[in-house]
């Protein structure tokens, strides 16, 4: 829903937006205060009454006083309360658009995948009126459905974390390859660029951590309280390894391994001749960047700080050894 | 400027929305459009204000005034093409599409989910949140590209696109008519056919490089009847590598392997004795990617392809080596 106001492009354009859901909302009604239809609309209480202003002047051609929309300026001013009349022709809202329906279908669609019995059956109720009324024809966008596992996982972490109770899980962490149990204080779920996380507190690393719940494996809720205190959920805009102690990594990229740049929080991106960049990404734990410079082999290395890239390089040539072929 | 704007495309709405038949340019400009200078500048406010309704939905038709004079278009807009149809959505599923507003994790889409629920329930609705039972699924699309494949789908317009294939080669420059966006595993894809090879194609968003671009008209080609997109993009799209790989892990490395082996073999000969070693069969096939990532505790068998990538990648990194 747009807020702005004023002259800028496309103003006048959100304004008539803006009155053609008004007026349906309005039929019907014999008046509505100022202050309850601007929320309904989603702007401000001053923006509306410029908009009923607009409405004022407009009407059926002819230009006859009993042509024009009546928009009873008298209520408006002194008790602040929204009447209008003659404009029955605009009592219908206007047709979804394209865009409009195929978002709130393609919602509903992801919501089904996580509704129980009888939500279920409502969702479908809903869904099925929505494409009636759209008429469009084969849908052209599918949000898939995530795997019944997955969104079983989640729904007992959130039940955890609403119950303030602990949870026993296995954990496996790439960046040592390896697979540990440990006994969290699960606080609330955050999505990232597409993917889940547990925000928990870790009792075993006596820190918080975010944990990917695909890497999540035989959860069990615990009868047990949490012992820490929910914090303020994390905010991660500014990536995921945002507050932990980082250091700044400098990488050049050939253009297949430019991915990263869209896939991992990176400070910068500088374009270089020839399709491959150089970006600055905060890295908190030199063995995960260990991990990204052997998966993406040959196509990075490190710029700076130089000695980041020498537990990469040490690996490449071991298991090149591997294979008898003699290194360098 | 705004208000005398807003004024009179609400004006030329209702004007061509209560009319029966078509309402000729020259009438249209008597009554809205006095004010301009010129016929030239008529023409150019009159065609802003009409693409400025047509992107709110307002379906605006052009038709022949008149049988005898074809040169003379007219316009009007149909009262059932213009008004939501009547829904009734029951307080039960109202409550289920109110709260699809909270599911797009990107900007552009929940606005228009939003202002689709805002029309939706401007008669009125009662909402019921009580009684349901729902785990709230997210939607993210935050590949740059998706809003352009997204609107090039709905209006069914070409698309090109520099587009990066993993693996060694350039982006290359490549031409789709979108059929269909299908999300996997929380990445999106674009279905269509690829015209310059004349064939069905599946394309990752996350891999085309820079601003894709739509060309053409809308409506500029045809999806082919039957296409079920998702069933398209699981036959083409790469997801996993299908011919069956066989490689030597040390014990305890490599725990996703191992949950996507068929069987272990533990305790069998290796490359080198610094440890034992336990053979995994992959059915499912593994990409370098993953074989790679585990440096020297991991050993490829087979497939001869794989090994051979594998080996390649490493040999071009160690001589890259300053």
């Amino acid at each position: 829903m747009t807020a702005t106001a004023g002259t800028g492009p496309g103003a006048a354009k959100d304004q008539v937006g803006r009155l053609l859901r008004l007026v349906p909302y309005l039929h019907g009604r014999e008046q509505v205060p100022l202050d309850e239809a601007a929320r309904v609309i989603g702007v401000p209480p001053s923006q509306l009454d410029q908009d009923l202003r607009v409405l004022f002047l407009c009407g059926l051609p002819g230009g006859l006083p009993d042509d024009l929309i009546d928009v009873d300026l008298d209520a408006l001013e002194g008790e602040g309360v929204i009447r209008v009349s003659n404009a029955d022709y605009l009592a219908r809202p206007l047709r979804l658009t394209p865009t409009e329906a195929t978002a709130i279908i393609v919602a509903l669609q992801a919501m089904r995948a996580g509704a129980a019995g009888a939500t279920r059956e409502v969702v479908d109720r809903a869904l099925s009126k929505l494409q009636a009324a759209a008429a469009q024809g084969a849908p052209v966008v599918d949000p898939g459905h995530e795997a019944p596992a997955t969104l079983a996982l989640r729904a007992k972490l959130e039940d955890a974390a609403r119950r303030r109770r602990q949870v026993r899980m296995t954990y496996y962490v790439p960046a040592r390859d390896e697979e540990s149990e440990r006994v969290v204080d699960p606080h609330a779920m955050v999505a990232h660029h597409g993917v889940d996380y547990l925000d928990a507190w870790c009792h075993s690393a006596q820190a918080p951590r975010l944990f990917r719940l695909d890497r999540v494996h035989e959860a069990t809720v615990l009868d047990s309280a949490v012992t820490t205190e929910p914090r303020a959920p994390r905010d991660l805009s500014d990536g995921i390894l945002a507050g932990e102690e980082a250091t700044r990594v400098t990488l050049r990229l050939q253009p297949e391994a430019r991915w990263v740049e869209e896939y991992y929080a990176v400070e910068e991106v500088r374009p270089q001749p020839g399709g491959g960049s150089e970006v600055d990404l905060l890295v908190g734990d030199e063995r995960w960047l260990e991990r990204l410079l052997l998966r993406l082999t040959p196509s990075a290395r490190v710029v700076a700080p130089k000695n980041y890239a020498d537990g990469a390089a040490k690996a490449v040539r071991q298991a090149l050894a591997l294979y008898d072929e003699p290194p360098g | 400027m705004t208000v005398r704007k807003s004024e009179r495309l609400l004006n030329l709405l209702i004007m061509l929305l209560v009319q029966r038949h078509y309402v000729s340019k020259e009438r249209i400009r008597a009554i809205l459009y006095d004010d301009s200078p010129s016929t030239e500048a008529f023409e150019k406010t009159f065609e802003r204000d009409k693409e400025e309704l047509r992107s709110l939905g307002v379906p605006i038709e052009v038709g022949q005034m008149d049988a005898y004079f074809d040169d003379e278009p007219g316009y009007r807009i149909r009262a059932d093409e213009f008004a939501l149809p009547e829904i009734n959505l029951e307080p039960d599923e109202a409550s289920v599409v109110a709260l699809a507003t909270k599911v797009w994790d990107n900007a552009k889409l929940a606005e228009a989910t939003t202002d689709a629920v805002s029309k939706l329930t401007a008669a009125g609705l009662d909402l019921d949140l009580g009684a349901l039972d729902i785990a709230q699924p997210r939607l993210s699309a935050d590949e740059p590209s998706f809003e352009v494949f997204w609107e090039a789908t709905l209006t069914r317009r070409p698309v090109t696109f520099d587009y990066r294939r993993p693996g060694y080669d350039a982006p290359l420059t490549r031409h789709l008519q979108p059929w269909g966006v299908v999300r996997f595993s929380g990445r999106w894809y674009v279905v269509g056919l690829d015209t310059d090879r004349g064939e069905e194609r599946v394309f990752r968003l996350s891999r085309v490089v820079g601003k894709a671009k739509v060309s053409g008209r809308p409506g500029a080609f045809e999806i082919p009847p039957g296409t079920d997109v998702r069933e398209s993009a699981r036959r083409l799209a790469p997801l996993a590598p299908s011919e069956e790989a066989v490689v030597l892990v040390r014990p305890g490395a490599g725990a996703p392997l191992r949950r996507a082996a068929g069987s272990v073999e533990p305790d069998v000969d290796g490359p080198d004795e610094e440890t034992p070693w336990d053979r995994l069969c992959l059915p499912g096939g593994a990409q370098a990617e993953e074989l790679l990532v585990l440096g020297p505790d991991v050993y490829v068998e087979q497939p001869p392809g794989l090994r051979d990538e594998v080996v390649a990648r490493l040999r071009a990194a160690v001589g890259a080596q300053p």
